[in-house]
């Protein structure tokens, strides 16, 4: 199986403070990929490149077949296969959750208001919020309105999702609720890349662990290296984020 | 009092409207045009309309309504009437301050809004047809409804440069005929407020009818 991400010894800096230091993985179609790391790493970095927010400076990447290197890059395209979903949720405040899901269909995709309603109405039953149509994202707690941005992304389809650290800013009884909805994506065999504090969603969903640290690659591997890390460091990461 | 003078104030008070009201149709539509280039990610777009700002606003009204109506027949083209000439100094005037003003709330909605929208593919125009300006325009409406006012207060300077016959000048001409100022600038005054309260009445209203629709 020929790999829906490719990243060969990656390199971004801002400034003078290089964050990727040479970062390179591999995730095939329908995997699972969780990237842990300590707070600096570059986890969220490599993340937000993979949707070309940031842009590379050195090394090569591939997603969904857009080398993002290349400065002519059809950014339209990228981001019709490449969903992403932030911590911070960033839903549109003056649009109710249903205009939410349906903005990018109507304006991107080009499709009739009915079409978008009835794709917008699908997939935010998906994730549990078919009453919730009709609200404005501050009627909705962090978890609900998480759940929204997720089902947002999912309006348009995308063959890879990118989850920047989406349980962050949620307190444990509402970071269930999305972790449910991402787990169910998971079964479903979406491709999806997961920047995560979350070590035991991690070590239950994810196909492939990736452990970053000081903006290189430094353990990864199947979610078995979260049981048995080869390395000290992951060792003590992962001793670590279990105390809390 | 005399109902001839009464007259010629309200005749003074329709040029100080019709001033006003070409100041914001064409300050508006080139103020709103400045906010964008002031934006723009093209450096000499938002730098050039940067100057265009600076100048502006560093230079008095007065000053520069005597540029617009005396500067063309320096040159020898044509002289602009007074009521053109004065638009035309009002329009870059209040394009220069709106511009400014709906630059920075253009750029208070926060920049995750800008990302989420471009990673869903919307393109750029559409980000900021759908995303941003709705948001910005609640936000925007107070200041740009105080600087209205202000417009309508400084449209008098017109009086002073180009002779243009709105409020202020037909009061000054009226109390160098009855020697009554504090009677005919009092009237003046009070139709003034009688233009600017209503607008920042209707600033409010609008401002809680746009706080309902974003909830």
């Amino acid at each position: 199986m020929s790999p829906i991400v490719e990243l060969k010894d990656v390199r971004k800096s801002f400034g003078n403070l290089e964050i990727l230091k040479g970062v390179s993985f591999e995730v095939n179609r329908g995997e699972v990929a969780a990237i842990i790391g300590q707070s600096g790493s570059g986890k969220s970095t490599a993340l937000r490149c993979m949707d070309r927010l940031e842009t590379i400076q050195g090394g090569s990447m591939v997603i969904c077949g857009h080398r993002l290197e290349d400065a002519k890059i059809d950014l339209k395209a990228l981001r019709r296969d490449v969903g992403i979903v932030f911590q911070s949720y960033n839903l549109f405040p003056h649009l109710t959750v249903a205009e939410n899901v349906m903005l990018a269909p109507r304006l991107v995709k080009a499709v009739s208001r009915a079409e978008a309603r009835t794709v917008a109405e699908a997939v935010i039953a998906k994730v549990g919020l078919h009453e919730k149509l009709e609200a404005y994202p501050e009627q909705l707690s962090g978890g609900q309105q998480q759940r929204v941005a997720i089902a947002r992304s999912l309006a348009m389809e995308p063959k890879l999702m990118l989850f920047d650290e989406v349980t962050s800013a949620l307190d444990p009884q509402l970071t269930g609720e999305v972790l449910k909805v991402m787990e169910q994506l998971a079964t479903e065999g979406m491709t999806m890349i997961l920047v995560t504090h979350e070590m035991g969603f991690a070590r239950k969903v994810a196909d492939r662990v990736i452990y970053m640290r000081d903006g290189k690659v430094h353990e990864a591997g199947s979610s078995d290296i979260l049981r048995t890390p080869s390395t000290p460091e992951l060792a003590e990461f992962i001793s670590e984020a279990s105390e809390h | 009092m005399n109902s001839a003078f009464i007259i010629s104030l309200l005749q003074g008070l329709l040029g100080t409207v019709i001033l006003s009201i070409l100041t914001f149709i064409f300050g508006g539509i080139l103020g709103f045009l400045i906010a964008l280039a002031r934006i723009s990610p093209v450096a000499v777009i938002s730098r050039g309309t940067g100057v265009y700002i600076e100048i502006l606003q560093g230079m008095p009204l007065l000053v520069l309504m005597g540029l617009c109506f005396y500067g063309p027949g320096i040159f020898g083209y044509d002289s602009l009437s007074p009521l053109q000439a004065a638009t035309f100094a009002l329009t870059l005037y209040s394009s220069a301050y709106l511009g400014e003003i709906w630059r920075g709330c253009l750029q208070s909605v926060a920049k995750p809004q800008w990302e989420a929208a471009e990673c869903l593919g919307i393109g750029r125009w559409h980000r900021m047809r759908h995303v941003i300006l709705p948001q910005a325009l609640r936000i925007a409406t107070p200041p740009t409804v105080g600087f209205m006012v202000q417009i309508i207060k400084n449209t008098s300077i017109a009086s002073l440069v180009v002779g243009y016959a709105e409020l202020s000048y037909n009061a000054k001409i009226i109390n160098n005929s009855t020697f009554q100022p504090f009677l005919y600038f009092g009237i003046a005054a009070l139709m003034y407020f009688a233009v600017c309260y209503p607008l920042s009445v209707q600033s409010r209203v609008l401002e809680r009818k746009l706080n309902v629709a974003n909830r």
